[in-house]
């Protein structure tokens, strides 16, 4: 990858940190949380945006978010109250500016009518506040509560502009901290580009450039004065740096107090500025100098307490958060297999000094005993690298959740619970589509529309919860609505009508809640173009299953449903049943088994040729002998000898599948089988066992969904040129 | 002498791993050998050609092992302990070889194989490039290339 790519890669990566922060932030305001450190936090959000924007030349992406900027910043400034109005605003807009970052990244093009609508919506509640470009919002982020004084100077001098020479003086005064060089930024560039703005001499202040010994060699020493001659306004001058803005301590001042005395005289006669006094009495300053740190902060001495107070808040808020890194994920992938591989290892280790019947109480079995302690320790800490909470995916919901409540009509809100909880990242990427798809159904077809709800005496907003728990091992994540529930005799009735069941089928309530996860099955009457798109619940139940996961339904009439799922916190292992199948090991995902059943010869019937069923409790299920399906044995032995495992695949179908013995439950490493060879049919992945050989494991879909055709090709010698 | 010296090094001098199946020798470029270990058993693959001998476990990884006998056409011999598996990276896979001994390094020139003679077997065609005279021993070089073929996985 050209570094560019990567350097784009990583802005788009923070990109999507900012918009979950940018959410929650929102969302918090909407909760009535004014604080000025939401505010703020939100505020940085889009404009770290902003800035990476600008960068890479997302012109379409800037626009936007400088609209949005703008807007945050007279909340901050306190000259826009956030009501509900504008915070749904700004959630829209937070949508929008979503959509805008991947029209970016993939280099499309985002809803040009929607963002219009959306940036026009933003310009509203900018309303009467003046806005001169860039500098006004720029200014007054800086200077905080003391902004009177700047916007009162900014204003003198656009008017004062055309009478006033052509070319002004400025002294900047401009001090880059260490992060200003960490974030990959250069003085000498920024230096250049305001000379490119007219006349400029430069002074370097090398003052505080300390021994060699004591030098930092990533630390930031020198301080630049710099007058310049420009026709180019404050702001202009200002806009160069408006990238380092928070890394260093910045003033713009104009150098000549005559000519600026002058030019204000001139202001003042045809104006009457009330701001004459504050002006001439601060003549040069017009902006203070924001370091993160507050400790640096070069506070002037009229600078409002709240503010100062901000800043502290703000300060320490950033020192709180913890230290990341950002690795690559294969390198973590690749520590992950070391570490399974270490397991393996210790269990070998572990069956030899068994074997070679060692004392208990022996020094090396003790030994043995810490370090598999210390393995399993390794392990988990491992696997909570990749853990992930699931906050990202759930913040996506409550866009899904306004979108599709908008489109309905319908009031809904959206309660989350232990955003917190941790699962494998894999898990988190494949649980976005079928949780959408679950927050889509419970909106439009959970929820009743609000006269409904009124009338059945519940409040008019919906409310929706989704929560996350660890539960065994396993999460289990819940959507709950308080809908109507599932309307029992109409899901019945459309299942018999869609011959998915018998018209005289006895089914508990249970199960006819169930039969929403049939294949084809749709409860809509119109067809919506929201969640009616001809895929249902069956696609949710299969992406679960995909997981390794299981889903269920319970549901209250008039009181709602739930949706429960449940699901491995993680890829990389996974708890199997190992079988002897024709002397070779085998692994079963325990997902997929539902019951073992030890054949009796009276329950097993022949059904056709070399086909057979097995009996239980009235319903016949297909038997299949898993050795003859994988060709480790030529002749299918009598069924009575073996173990019969009932499993159900994702699509639902249920099989019996014969063994010849099980050996035990245990949880394993899955290891590709793909990388060095191939897809197997019949066989999902591989891992290996404590005695280091390698078991395969046995993809119960294929197997069971295996076509009776394919049997007898499978019986014919494989091609060997 | 000086001359001698820069058409070796123009002629790009490489090693080769020799070894043994049967009567015959055949080496390989040794860039493409990562290891070379001992047999163990392997867990067989379903559906897989004859000359997938299965897959081993090589420090966590599974690696298939290609029966280089069974692979030539050459007679096939149940493996013991002594045979040896030669762990080859070809095209980002990374596969076992096993044969019945590795004899010994040999550094060749380009000069110094031979085109392949004209006979009838089509795998002597398909997988050996070259032929090397070593004494009275004559050692095929292979490809390694096309040892596990795509389309014959997916066939099977």
């Amino acid at each position: 990858m050209d570094p560019m790519a990567a350097i784009k890669q990583t802005f788009f990566q923070e990109c999507e940190e900012q918009l979950v922060e940018l959410e929650s932030g929102l969302l918090r305001m909407e909760d009535g949380d004014d604080d000025l450190e939401t505010v703020n936090a939100v505020f940085r959000a889009v404009h770290s945006i902003k800035g990476g924007a600008g960068a890479f030349g997302f012109d379409e992406l800037v626009e936007f978010v400088h609209v949005f900027e703008t807007t945050l910043d007279l909340i901050r400034s306190a000259k826009l109250a956030a009501t509900p109005a504008v915070t749904k605003t700004l959630l829209r807009a937070s949508d929008v500016l979503a959509d805008l970052v991947r029209a970016a990244r993939e280099d499309g093009s985002a809803d040009a009518g929607a963002v219009k609508v959306i940036a026009d919506e933003l310009s509203a509640l900018l309303g009467g506040a003046p806005r001169h470009g860039d500098d006004d919002g720029k200014v007054s982020v800086e200077a905080l509560d003391f902004q009177p004084v700047c916007i009162s100077l900014d204003s003198i001098f656009d008017i004062g502009e055309p009478e006033a020479p052509a070319t002004q003086d400025f002294i900047v005064r401009f001090k880059p901290s260490a992060g200003l060089y960490a974030k990959a930024n250069e003085s000498l560039r920024l230096l250049r580009e305001l000379g490119s703005l007219g006349e400029m001499s430069v002074e370097c202040d090398i003052s505080e450039i300390p021994q060699l010994t004591e030098l930092d060699p990533e630390g930031a020493y020198l301080c630049w004065t710099i007058r310049l001659t420009t026709t180019a306004s404050e702001a202009e001058v200002r806009e160069v740096f408006e990238f380092v803005e928070w890394d260093c301590e910045l003033s713009v001042e104009t150098a000549d107090v005559g000519k600026l005395l002058e030019a204000l005289q001139e202001s003042l006669e045809p104006h009457e500025a009330p701001e004459a006094p504050v002006a001439v009495a601060e003549p040069k300053q017009t902006s203070v100098a924001i370091d993160p740190a507050p400790a640096s902060f070069a506070a002037p001495s009229d600078e409002h307490p709240a503010a100062a107070k901000a800043e502290s808040a703000k300060g320490e808020g950033s020192g709180s958060v913890q230290a990341t890194i950002r690795v690559d994920l294969d390198r973590v992938d690749r520590l992950i297999n070391l570490v399974g591989e270490l397991v393996i290892n210790q269990a070998m280790l572990s069956q030899r000094v068994s074997e070679a019947g060692l004392s208990r109480a022996s020094s090396v079995v003790i030994g043995l005993d810490e370090l598999e302690q210390l393995t399993r320790d390794i392990q988990d800490s491992v696997m909570a690298i990749r853990a992930q909470p699931v906050k990202p995916v759930f913040q996506r919901m409550s866009r899904t959740v306004r979108e599709v409540a908008s489109m309905t009509g319908k009031a809904v809100r959206l309660v989350m619970d232990g955003e917190t909880t941790e699962v494998d990242k894999t898990v988190i990427e494949r649980l976005t589509d079928p949780l959408t798809h679950m927050i889509r159904n419970a909106v439009d077809h959970g929820i009743e529309k609000a006269e409904d709800r009124i009338a059945a005496g519940k409040p008019e907003e919906g409310s929706l919860r989704l929560s996350a728990t660890h539960r065994s091992g396993r999460i289990v994540i819940e959507v709950a609505d308080d809908g109507a529930g599932i309307n029992r005799a109409r899901v019945r009735q459309i299942a018999v009508s869609k011959g998915l069941i018998p018209a005289e089928a006895n089914l508990t309530d249970d199960e006819i809640d169930n039969l929403i996860f049939l294949p084809g099955f749709s409860t809509a009457s119109s067809v919506s173009n929201i969640s009616g798109r001809g895929v249902g619940m069956d696609v949710v139940k299969r992406a679960i299953q995909a997981l390794g996961g299981r889903i269920s339904i319970s549901s209250v009439p008039g009181r709602g449903s739930t949706f429960s799922m449940s699901l491995p916190l993680t890829l990389a292992v996974l708890d199997g049943m190992v079988v002897t199948v024709g002397g070779q090991t085998l692994v079963i995902p325990l997902t997929a088994i539902i019951e073992t059943l030890q054949p009796k010869k009276e329950s097993v019937h022949e059904l056709g040729t070399g086909s057979r069923v097995i009996a239980t409790r009235n319903t016949f299920t297909p038997l299949i002998d898993v050795g003859a399906v994988l060709l480790y044995r030529d002749e299918p032995i009598e069924p009575t000898s073996q173990v019969a495992l009932l499993v159900e695949s994702e699509s639902g179908a249920k099989c019996a599948l014969l063994v010849d013995a099980i050996q035990g439950q245990r949880q394993v490493v899955i290891k590709s089988l793909e990388t060095n060879y191939g897809h197997v049919h019949g066989i999902a992945a591989a891992t290996i066992l404590g005695d280091g050989r390698v078991a395969l494991i046995l993809d119960v879909d294929a197997i069971v969904a295996r076509p009776r055709a394919d049997m007898i090709v499978a019986e014919m010698p494989a091609a060997a040129e | 002498m000086a001359e001698t010296i820069s058409r070796v090094a123009t002629s790009e001098a490489k090693e080769f791993i020799a070894f043994h199946i049967g009567a015959q020798t055949f080496c390989i470029d040794i860039m493409a050998v990562r290891e070379i270990r001992g047999w163990t058993p392997a867990t067989p693959l379903p559906h897989a050609p004859t000359f997938v001998r299965g897959v081993i476990n090589l420090r966590g990884a599974v690696l298939p092992v290609i029966d280089l006998a069974t692979r030539l056409g050459l007679m096939q011999s149940e493996p013991t302990a002594r045979h040896a598996v030669i762990v080859v990276q070809s095209a980002g896979q990374v596969v076992g070889l096993l044969v019945d001994a590795v004899s010994n390094i040999l550094t060749l020139t380009q000069d110094a194989i031979q085109p392949t003679p004209e006979v009838a077997s089509e795998i002597a065609r398909t997988f050996v490039k070259g032929v090397v005279a070593a004494g009275d021993e004559m050692i095929s070089v292979l490809t390694i290339q096309n040892l596990l073929p795509e389309p014959v996985l997916d066939a099977a």
